[in-house]
């Protein structure tokens, strides 16, 4: 019972199966995995506000990294720099370094090579007013790939997002007549069909129920193989499910940036935090 | 319990009210209808009004099928020019016109939806009629541009702005460049609106007298060659109201009632729509 003693277990919902902990606690032990995503000295700015402020991390290769933390602590906002979405925003601007591989993220102009590298899931499904085929193959379409490129990736995409089996007969529906939690796993195949190396998931079961989030919870733990995932969640229970590694992120009282209070493997964050802020979270003291 | 009478003879004095001033709202537009299908009906029983053209007064069969012709042609003129840029002009605004250049931008169409068709048309004049001393259906086409432009750039941006935003950021993040996304996800998703915007032009633009009295002028025969002169509903309508002879005028009452119910079909089309667009923005 690794997390025995923190109140965390006995919360979970009957849908979860406890078995998820095993298999995360022997990943985490697998040993140190490359650095995908480096980010040092990160302060982050909506204008004058800071919203993040000197956030030094390093995010491994080909795991899981769960960005846990109450509303408000900058989770969403570090999660965005990853991709540069804060682009869209007017005024906002990041100061310090994240490099993926070789490639300064805060500077780069090739934008659109970082989004396909690095690709992003939402909190909301967003599936495009199309079919569910054509939602899939609308970014390959638009990249140049030919015909037989682009049907290769759409299947294997939506086989990878687990959902082949529930869609194959009726690939020409409309993707908006899927359920909730099929709309989100579109929207994950969309991703993986452009072939990204880092996925970025930003609450991505919050509009789920149970059995749905069970579902996409299986699906990053088999992409966790191929793919470097960042996963923000609201749910601690989720973190400690998917996630090798864990950054706890809390919002400075006075000044009100957020700032990363400890990161480490996730078993350790959760059954022996340095940091007493950390623990109080985790056992549910506030937050 | 006085109380609760009061209430219940406030509430229904203001019902009586608000009922009333809509009924009275609705009685101009009632009585336009009623009194142009009345007095047009007579016209538009017979085949050859649509049929023949100008039939000088005294010879019977005479008809609007010149007149139906150049606004068709002219409407669509105008249409294919002031469409696209519209619609361009709107993703614009959208997409990148939040700073000051948008705002202009906005002021300029704000001014001209206000701007006198008169005036639009005195522009076309001297820009494609004077140079070229003669009027014609081009430069008709263009003053007639020139006020649906606004009218579609202000119906895009509006329908654009009911796609929710989920959908730009979506497209983006796969590593889109942002016109594509623009134009090929969120131009499409908004489509309905976006015709919705241009139909309303269209039928604004169609109903048009005052910017075809000196460039489009009117014509006699049927002409299909937009280089010339060319006659268009309104301007006959206006044209045959104005004389003392009696078949003229019916005329005159046929052709207004054909170009309500064109306006009519239109707005009607452009509300039908429009319903497409907002179920469909609801599923997004």
């Amino acid at each position: 019972m690794a997390y025995g003693g923190l109140g965390v277990a006995e919360s979970k919902p009957a849908d979860y199966p406890a078995r998820r902990v095993a298999p995360v606690v022997l990943k985490a032990l697998e040993g140190a995995s490359p650095t995908k995503l480096a980010v040092a000295s990160l302060s982050f700015y909506y204008g004058r506000f800071r919203a993040l402020k000197d956030i030094s991390l390093d995010i491994p290769e080909k795991r899981v990294t769960a960005l846990i933390g109450p509303s408000g602590c900058g989770k969403t906002t570090l999660l965005r720099v990853f991709n540069r979405m804060y682009d869209l925003v007017p005024k906002a601007r990041a100061e310090g370094s994240v490099r993926l591989d070789g490639m300064e993220v805060t500077e780069t102009t090739r934008l659109l090579e970082l989004r396909q590298k690095v690709g992003m899931v939402f909190q909301r499904p967003s599936p495009f007013p199309l079919s569910i085929y054509d939602n899939v193959a609308f970014a390959p379409r638009l990249l140049g790939w030919g015909r037989s490129r682009v049907a290769e990736a759409v299947e294997t995409a939506i086989k990878d997002a687990a959902l082949w089996d529930e869609v194959n007969d009726r690939l020409k529906d409309p993707a908006a007549s899927l359920s909730g939690g099929q709309q989100q796993r579109l929207s994950i195949a969309r991703c993986l069909a452009v072939k990204p190396e880092v996925i970025l998931m930003d609450e991505p079961c919050s509009a789920l129920d149970p059995v749905a989030t069970l579902k996409i919870e299986d699906l990053i733990d088999r992409l966790a193989r191929q793919y470097t995932i960042v996963i923000v969640t609201h749910n601690m229970q989720q973190a400690a499910r998917v996630a090798d590694f864990t950054a706890f992120m809390l919002m400075d009282t006075e000044e009100r940036y957020g700032q990363l209070i400890e990161f480490a493997p996730t078993t350790d964050l959760f059954n022996k935090p340095t940091d007493p802020r950390t623990e109080g979270y985790i056992t549910g003291r506030f937050g | 319990m006085n109380r609760n009478l009061y209430r219940q003879a406030s509430n229904g004095l203001a019902r009586v009210f608000v009922y009333g001033t809509a009924l009275v709202a609705l009685i101009p537009l009632g009585l336009v209808l009623a009194y142009t299908v009345l007095k047009g009906l007579p016209s538009v029983e017979h085949v050859e009004f649509f049929i023949n053209s100008f039939r000088p007064i005294g010879i019977p069969g005479g008809g609007v099928a010149h007149a139906v012709a150049g606004t068709v042609i002219m409407v669509g003129i105008a249409s294919l020019l002031a469409v696209p840029v519209g619609i361009l002009g709107g993703v614009y605004l959208v997409e990148y016109g939040r700073g000051r250049g948008g705002d202009l931008i906005r002021l300029a169409g704000d001014v001209l939806v206000g701007a006198p068709s008169i005036a639009i048309g005195l522009f076309a004049y001297a820009l494609l009629v004077a140079p070229f001393h003669h009027f014609s259906g081009i430069s008709a086409a263009v003053a007639l541009a020139v006020l649906m432009l606004p009218v579609v750039i202000r119906t895009t941006e509006g329908a654009i702005e009911l796609i929710p935003g989920s959908l730009r950021e979506a497209g983006l993040a796969l590593g889109l460049a942002r016109w594509r996304v623009a134009l090929q996800l969120i131009v499409p998703a908004a489509a309905p609106g976006i015709v919705t915007g241009a139909l309303l032009a269209v039928a604004r633009a169609a109903g048009e007298t005052a910017p075809l009295l000196f460039t489009a002028f009117g014509n006699q025969i049927l002409n299909l060659d937009p280089s010339k002169p060319m006659a268009a509903l309104p301007l006959l309508v206006f044209n045959y109201a104005r004389q003392p002879y009696p078949q003229a005028q019916q005329q005159a009452w046929g052709a207004a009632l054909v170009l309500v119910v064109l306006v009519l079909i239109t707005n009607l089309t452009s509300r039908f729509v429009f319903r497409r667009q907002i179920a469909l923005a609801g599923k997004l």
